[in-house]
């Protein structure tokens, strides 16, 4: 680093511990604690600050965030995993005495070699780190992914096979309240507004077609060309249409997220707002 | 007088006693058969005026194995009350009593008027139950006859799901097929997927360029096919840095994913014959948390300035994050989900985007290998069914909604049946 990145990060700190004293005696007529109170608010306030920094290029604020976000939640999850699954739901099965070692009520169960199952892969996984027996921890991975594709292809041949496919059984002129009784009746009584029968009719047809076409792109045997690529074609525009309006739709929902983080800025800790 | 009184009394005890003897009798003939049961539970009254509002209990009780489950639940089902179907109905409801095996009965559930069939489960599997419903009026119950000892049983097969089986074994038998096909030799024709084709051009300017290539597989664990799929192309990708001499890196929200991404580089560069190139650090844990892996690769996009970049796998909000910054460095960028909502951005912020399955025909694509190829030949087998089905099916529906024909009605019934999701 050089002089001016010292002199920029003095600043910085200098603005923390100003904005936290302030903070601190702003909440001292609500807040018992408020010091601490202050500390964190002007804390995240500053981490909010310095990820927004990374908009403008990489720099040491954003680098700080970044390692201690990285670090915090590594070791939070860490944590997280070998007290809630191994101490919180292993242990107290296995272990009477360790069990007390770590304070948790000990469940004593009959022996059960479904509790050991996941002891044994666990430590099967971790002969990874023998060069010796590495070849080990190939085992449970095997289990994982085997298991895993067993599991998913009844899941998705319902989810994804079975209901889409019922779910396109779409009737092509209507039902009711909207019942076909001819074509002359329908031009007649024609009604354009969205819950009439034209509305309807269409929904049904892009509903048809757009699954039928949309399977079609996504055929691998057979070279997309002639009436096959122009159905293809009609396909993927259905799809490109669809992204368009997810992608709206999911822009304007992180819109919100910023929007809510900004409201955190000026009311919260700045309270320029209420 | 008192010989009077005498003739008087016996007269009158005379008539006490076949006064009872009238009353016993009648009260035998007008009370409800039930009561008379040998093995039915005795009716619990309340208030004097009970018999006036006597009901009759429920009738044909049979409790039943509830068929493919796991041995936890009996099916109760019986004929209503008669007083339940009257307009005026005095019943409020049923009272579900269960006998442990010879234990005392206890109240499981009460249910409405009308009901006429009850889940029970809460048994274990193997014990034995019987059962009694009472017939509730706002003062008294009317049990019921008690049903015979049963226990609940497990099945091994769920033969509700048979269509399910008999679709699974089409497609599964198709790719079956189409694999033993490809292994005797037979040349298998897969179009062309853009996305994939660009692969050795990616790499190959990472190689001229002198930057590394990043491999993000996604932040889900190996428990999601998008990562397995992933990975598969990983193989490929890492063969091709191997063979160029190129470098990968590839952070990862998972320590399995760390684990299999490891081993299929290693494969790779084995399979290259550089295995003294390869280096576990091609491949680091960052963390499980979401925003703090995203952080964490943006921040080493900025810094490594990748030439080219993968974002196959499971994404969620991260997408356009890890996208736009990949953009932003000027890298090439193939990307692939199967998450509908993340495809947008991908679409918009990458060079080429693997759609859906695209990211699942990929890995038979890239290897050419019988058995994945076989595989994506059959599932084209599932999808040309699934068209037909769809078409005849809507065909059906139009017409028997429009014309009412009864043939198409029957025809759209069986689909229903073949295609429902229970």
């Amino acid at each position: 680093m050089n002089r001016s990145t010292y002199i920029v990060v003095g600043v910085v700190v200098v603005l923390f511990l100003i904005s936290w004293i302030l903070k601190a005696v702003s909440l001292s007529g609500e807040d018992d604690g408020y010091i601490l109170r202050g500390f964190l608010i002007t804390m995240s306030a500053f981490l909010t600050l310095a990820i927004f920094s990374f908009l403008y290029r990489d720099n040491p604020f954003y680098k700080f965030a970044e390692h201690l976000f990285v670090g915090v939640s590594a070791a939070f999850w860490m944590t997280q995993g070998f007290w809630s699954t191994i101490v919180g739901n292993l242990i107290p099965r296995l272990s009477a005495g360790l069990s007390g070692f770590f304070m948790v009520p000990h469940q004593p169960s009959p022996w059960n070699i479904s509790y050991w199952i996941p002891v044994i892969l666990g430590i099967l996984l971790l002969m990874r780190l023998s060069a010796k027996y590495g070849w080990l921890s190939r085992w449970p991975l095997a289990l994982i992914v085997g298991t895993t594709a067993g599991l998913n292809f009844v899941r998705y041949l319902r989810s994804d096979f079975i209901v889409q496919v019922s779910s396109t059984f779409v009737p092509l002129l209507g039902r009711e309240p909207h019942q076909w009784q001819g074509a002359g009746a329908f031009v007649s009584q024609l009604d354009l507004s969205a819950t009439g029968q034209l509305a309807a009719l269409l929904t049904n047809w892009v509903i048809f077609v757009g699954v039928f076409c949309g399977i079609v792109y996504f055929f691998f045997s057979k070279e997309h060309t002639g009436v096959f690529g122009r159905a293809s074609r009609v396909g993927i525009w259905v799809l490109m249409i669809t992204f368009g309006a997810s992608f709206g739709y999911t822009v304007m929902g992180r819109i919100s997220l910023l929007v809510g983080r900004v409201t955190f800025l000026f009311r919260d800790w700045l309270e320029l707002i209420s | 007088m008192s010989f009077h009184r005498g003739r008087t009394s016996s007269l009158a005890s005379g008539l006490t006693a076949r006064l009872a003897i009238f009353i016993i009798v009648i009260a035998f003939l007008v009370t409800p058969t039930s009561w008379s049961q040998a093995d039915g539970p005795d009716p619990v009254l309340a208030g004097s005026d009970s018999a006036l509002a006597s009901l009759a209990p429920i009738t044909s009780l049979v409790a039943e194995d509830n068929t493919y489950d796991n041995g936890n639940a009996l099916r109760l089902i019986w004929v209503p009350s008669i007083d339940d179907r009257l307009i005026d109905s005095k019943i409020i409801g049923y009272r579900v009593y269960r006998l442990a095996g010879a234990g005392e009965p206890r109240a499981i559930a009460e249910l409405p008027p009308g009901s006429n069939q009850y889940l029970d489960e809460t048994v274990l599997r193997d014990s034995v139950y019987s059962y009694y419903i009472s017939t509730l009026s706002e003062r008294a119950e009317f049990p019921s006859n008690r049903t015979a000892a049963i226990s609940p049983q497990r099945e091994w097969i769920n033969l509700d799901r048979g269509y399910l089986f008999l679709i699974a074994l089409a497609i599964a038998g198709a790719v079956i097929y189409y694999v033993t096909v490809a292994k005797r030799g037979k040349k298998l024709f897969v179009r062309k997927i853009a996305g994939l084709e660009a692969i050795d051009d990616a790499v190959g300017r990472a190689t001229e360029m002198g930057r590394p290539v990043l491999f993000i597989p996604g932040i889900h664990d190996m428990d999601d096919v998008q990562t397995l799929a992933a990975l598969t192309i990983l193989g490929r990708v890492s063969r091709t840095i191997a063979d160029y001499e190129s470098k990968i890196f590839m952070p990862v929200a998972r320590s399995l994913v760390m684990t299999a991404g490891r081993e299929v580089i290693k494969s790779s560069y084995q399979a290259a014959g550089r295995p003294d190139a390869y280096s576990d650090d091609m491949v680091n844990y960052i963390t499980d948390e979401q925003f703090g892996y995203v952080a964490a690769v943006d921040g080493i996009m900025v810094r490594e300035k990748p030439a080219t970049v993968f974002l196959l796998g499971a994404f969620f909000a991260e997408s356009l994050i890890l996208a736009e910054t990949g953009n932003s460095v000027g890298a090439i960028q193939i990307a692939g989900t199967a998450r509908p909502a993340q495809l947008p951005f991908f679409i918009a912020a990458c060079d080429f985007t693997l759609i859906g399955e695209e990211l699942f025909a990929a890995s038979a694509y890239l290897s050419g290998e019988p058995r994945q190829l076989g595989s994506l030949k059959g599932q084209d087998v599932g999808k040309v069914i699934a068209m037909v089905v769809m078409t005849v099916g809507v065909i059906a529906l139009t017409f028997a909604e429009a014309w009412k024909i009864e043939f198409m009605q029957d025809i759209l019934d069986r689909l229903s049946i073949i295609f429902s999701t229970n």
